[in-house]
């Protein structure tokens, strides 16, 4: 039985009259929000702001006007310590288009300190960022996981209000 | 939260067809979904004209390239001058498409429908990934200049580490299921390949590599699914379907565990529920979890409860997952084995099982007698479910 | 088994919401409507459906987003790419299905936070149709009002009076923030847009987020002793954005077909008699007209029963009383949910300045819009 579909090869596609090539013009200005904003402000100042649902007690960050779980506006802002643990790391040799990378990347997510929990919670206040000061091998060893890391900040003059105020978070 | 709260109507998959999973195709989107659909009908011996209602599935509308890609393909589709939706979960789209068609059915308002999965990835150009930088949060992530891959690495480390699996037990899955792709005609990635072979691939973003991955692809998938009194007209075997699930965590995956697939575990509940299947790591025969990445299936299969937490490893060394095994997975050749079409990719693994249930499948044929099938697909940041089960 | 909408709630409506990101807009119309349907999303909502589009968020697999806002995490949640309606008709057949008894339903639009949206609409185009560089995507609107003026004998006056009817009335609607006083004379002097159509006669965007509940006839009485149901609701697709070729020129074929099916779901013979008002598709001020005929509301001629005064809000037959689209703006797939809204609100009696008297039973339609040619049609009745 034959199977639809004819396989093309890349030199042959090129040759092939009539391909037309189009880049969509698509641009967009992300409106941040009541909750991102004062979030990103708070980056800018040098702090990690979180939220506290009024309703589970959870601690909401990145920050949102809701909590998701309960269903129920978020209550009060609060400052959040910035220093937590590696919950897992990856090393990256590759770039977001698939070209390779000169220097890998190393990128983590990192469970924050955050006042009243324990720390081996399944559900917790975390932050998806780099990490700095840690080798390819520290990772594929699995020594990174678990380590305590804290923010390194960019310098004040030039923090833009973004989550890259935040250069890395680095071992202490 | 209550659903299957009266479902009455049973609905049967009584078609199925697919093309070919390739890199680059020749055929447009919309072709691609002709072929696919015509194939399932020619299969279950209907015509077009014989199709009430027509469901789409399609991931990302920056693969192909168009936006409102549900519209693009909807000629290709059989869609035309019917009532014609297009369903989109990223990947979990797959079997997403055959639960939205379900429903269809078993309201009554449709005998028969059309399920039609596309995806055309190599339009994207010159590599699909850079598609995937808009899949993060625009404001909190993608700044970071993330890749796809980012995610699943961070996933797969942590899964390693928590059920102490390595690198060596996990590349078996790549093994396995590019090996049991050499028996199928569709397949884009099959070959006769080695642990070391996945451990000495290119590391992308350790721990995953190479041939850790399913490739891109492009291809078609199509099921047709009818009513009761019209799948007993037209075919002595039909397979039902028994239970449908889904379910989709919180957009933010980094304030969870990731080593286990709540969502997936939420999704399979509410399906065998309906199913009427208590103890899934008994009662079902086959499985085809989805395996865009090789330690995927094995967090699949734990979330679908056909392995304990942190078991899988352990049953695939042992052989458990083979196609002469007690629970032979991904017997297609799965993602790994076929290519990733991602829409394409969820649906062919029911079209598979819908083969494997009618003893159709040929070389690819499983050993045990097989009388209840699972299919899941997964998607998003990793927080998207979608379960089916058949059975004959 | 019936199927009934129990609650309602929604969030923007201007043309702009800087204030608000689009899941705190998801989330503000989601409070709304199961405060609204008196129901908890956590504890009793079966299923939550959410209609949306890649290109529209800027966010490819946009059903990451769809969950945390509408109380939809770890519960069977699923997007649609579609219009809102049809999100409504997917949830429709859950209910019937047995599958469940409570489902939520979701869409929105945010167009002011999208830069290029005529780039956006370009890409919705056939990439061979692309290539021809055919500028504003919206000529293919222009198109069809033409061969629609040809066929049927409606003239340019006739669209301008839909404008002028409709932007006039959402005056008195406090969602609809294009509603204008304008004259017939300023709007046909105005230089065309797209031919034969001014900027008058072509909806502006809005940001919006609608959420409904919807519940089967029993849940539905447990919640409210004055539900509105959802007699009937379908949708059809004529032709792909890829064959734009074979559309059928001047006509909504789509529209016909939903209505068709959806009337007889509903057990309508006589539409115009046997319902109080329409909320038609009317972002092109002739696809009222068109709609109209399509309909089966205007074995006439649209346009005549328009001259007359017939679709006015004092009229024989109110059609778009809210203002309709020309008035409150277009929002991406939120679009059908927006008419939805507005004929849940004039059934429930709860219209305000746009509430008509007595009335039973509604027609809402909507398209897709460029380059569609999806059409769904739903009938409520109280």
């Amino acid at each position: 039985m034959e199977i639809p579909g004819k396989y093309v090869r890349e030199e042959e596609l090129r040759k092939m009259k009539g391909v037309i090539e189009y880049v969509p013009k698509a641009k967009y200005s992300y409106s941040a929000g009541q909750a991102l904003s004062v979030f990103l402000r708070g980056l800018k100042e040098g702090k990690i702001l979180g939220k506290r649902c009024s309703s589970c007690g959870r601690i909401l960050l990145p920050p949102r006007e809701f909590c998701e779980s309960c269903f129920s506006p978020a209550g009060e802002w609060l400052e959040l310590p910035q220093t937590g643990r590696v919950e897992t790391a990856s090393v990256s040799y590759i770039s977001a288009k698939r070209g390779k990378l000169e220097r890998p990347e190393i990128v983590a997510i990192i469970r924050l300190d955050a006042p009243g929990y324990r720390g081996d919670e399944p559900e917790f206040p975390g932050i998806f960022h780099r990490l700095c000061g840690v080798s390819e091998e520290d990772v594929m060893s699995g020594r990174v996981f678990g380590a305590r890391v804290r923010a390194r900040w960019r310098p004040a003059e030039q923090r833009a209000g973004s989550i890259t105020d935040i250069e890395c978070f680095e071992r202490w | 939260m209550r659903t299957n709260v009266h479902v009455k109507k049973r609905v049967a998959i009584v078609g199925a067809g697919l093309t070919l999973f390739a890199r680059r195709l020749l055929e447009t989107p919309a072709e691609l979904a002709w072929e696919a659909a015509s194939r399932a009908l020619g299969s279950a011996g209907l015509a077009l004209k014989d199709i009430d209602c027509v469901v789409i599935g399609s991931a990302v509308d920056g693969f192909d390239g168009v936006h409102m890609k549900g519209e693009h393909i909807a000629d290709g589709a059989g869609g035309l001058l019917r009532p014609t939706v297009r369903v989109a979960m990223g990947g979990g789209t797959g079997v997403m498409v055959p639960i939205a068609a379900w429903w269809h059915v078993a309201s009554g308002l449709c005998k028969t429908v059309l399920a039609v999965g596309e995806e055309k990835m190599s339009h994207a150009y010159p590599h699909p990934q850079a598609v995937f930088a808009y899949i993060w949060h625009p404001i909190l992530e993608r700044p970071l200049g993330p890749n796809l891959i980012w995610i699943f690495a961070l996933e797969m480390a942590w899964y390693m580490r928590e059920c102490k699996a390595s690198k060596e037990d996990i590349a078996l899955v790549s093994v396995k299921n590019k090996r049991n792709a050499l028996d199928n005609p569709h397949a884009q990635a099959a070959a006769n390949i080695t642990v070391e072979d996945v451990l000495k691939s290119e590391t992308l973003v350790w721990p995953v590599q190479l041939l850790d991955i399913s490739p891109v692809s492009d291809g078609a998938a199509a099921l047709v699914l009818a009513d009761e009194s019209v799948a007993r007209r037209i075919t002595d075997t039909p397979v039902w379907i028994e239970g449908v699930g889904f379910a989709l965590d919180s957009s933010f995956w980094y304030n969870r565990d990731l080593s286990y697939p709540r969502y997936v575990e939420q999704a399979a509940r509410m399906a065998y529920k309906m199913a009427g299947i208590e103890r899934p790591w008994k009662e079902i025969d086959i499985a085809e979890p989805h395996d865009p990445f090789d330690y995927k299936e094995l967090h699949n299969l734990e979330g679908l409860m056909l392995a304990r937490k942190c078991e899988a490893p352990r049953l695939l060394k042992e052989g458990h997952f083979e196609r002469s095994g007690e629970l032979p997975t991904s017997p297609s050749g799965g993602l790994l084995g076929m290519g990733n079409p991602i829409a394409a990719s969820g649906l062919m693994k029911t079209a598979e099982l819908f083969w494997q249930l009618r003893y159709e499948a040929g070389a690819r044929q499983v050993k045990k007698a097989v009388h209840k099938a699972v299919a899941s697909s997964w998607g998003g940041l990793m927080q998207t479910s979608t379960v089916i089960v058949l059975s004959r | 088994m019936r199927t009934a909408i129990v609650g309602i709630g929604w969030s923007g409506f201007r043309p702009s919401v800087p204030e608000l990101s689009f899941t705190e807009m998801m989330y503000e119309a989601a409070v709304r409507a199961y405060e609204d349907a008196g129901v908890d999303a956590r504890r009793d909502v079966d299923v939550f459906v959410s209609c949306q589009e890649d290109f529209w968020e800027g966010i490819a697999i946009n059903d990451e987003f769809a969950p945390d806002p509408v109380g939809g995490v770890m519960r069977p949640t699923v997007t649609v790419a579609g219009d809102g309606l049809q999100c409504v008709g997917q949830a429709y057949m859950m209910i019937r299905s047995g599958l469940a008894e409570l489902v939520a339903v979701e869409a929105h639009g945010k167009p002011s936070d999208v830069k290029t949206l005529q780039e956006i609409y370009e890409l919705a185009l056939d990439p061979q149709l692309r290539a021809l560089k055919p500028g504003n995507p919206f000529f293919l609107a222009g198109l069809d009002a033409v061969a629609y003026m040809r066929r049927s004998g409606a003239r340019r006056e006739h669209f301008a009076l839909v404008a002028v009817k409709n932007r006039r009335r959402g005056l008195r609607n406090p969602r609809a923030s294009h509603a204008a006083s304008i004259e017939l004379k300023a709007v046909l002097n105005a230089r065309p847009a797209i031919y034969p159509l001014t900027r008058h006669e072509i909806a502006g965007f809005t940001d919006a987020a609608i959420s409904v509940v919807m519940a089967s006839e029993q849940k539905a009485r447990e919640l409210r002793s004055e539900p509105i149901w959802l007699e009937g609701i379908w949708w059809s697709t004529e032709v792909g954005s890829g064959s734009v070729e074979w559309h059928e020129w001047g006509s909504m074929p789509s529209a016909r077909l939903a209505a068709k099916e959806a009337y007889r779901q509903a057990g309508l013979k006589d539409p115009r008699r046997q319902t109080d008002f329409a909320e038609v598709e009317d972002r092109f001020s002739f696809m009222e007209l068109l709609f109209l005929e399509e309909l089966g509301m205007a074995p006439e001629g649209a346009h005549k029963l328009l001259e007359s005064g017939y679709f006015d809000a004092e009229g024989s037959y109110p059609v778009n009383p809210s203002g309709g689209s020309l008035s409150l703006g277009t929002s991406f797939e939120a679009t059908g949910l927006m008419r939805l809204l507005e004929a849940v609100l004039q059934l429930r009696g709860e219209a305000g300045g746009v509430q008509l008297r007595g009335a039973e039973r509604a027609v809402v339609a909507s398209w897709r819009g460029v380059p569609s040619y999806t059409s769904a049609v739903a009938v409520l009745g109280r």
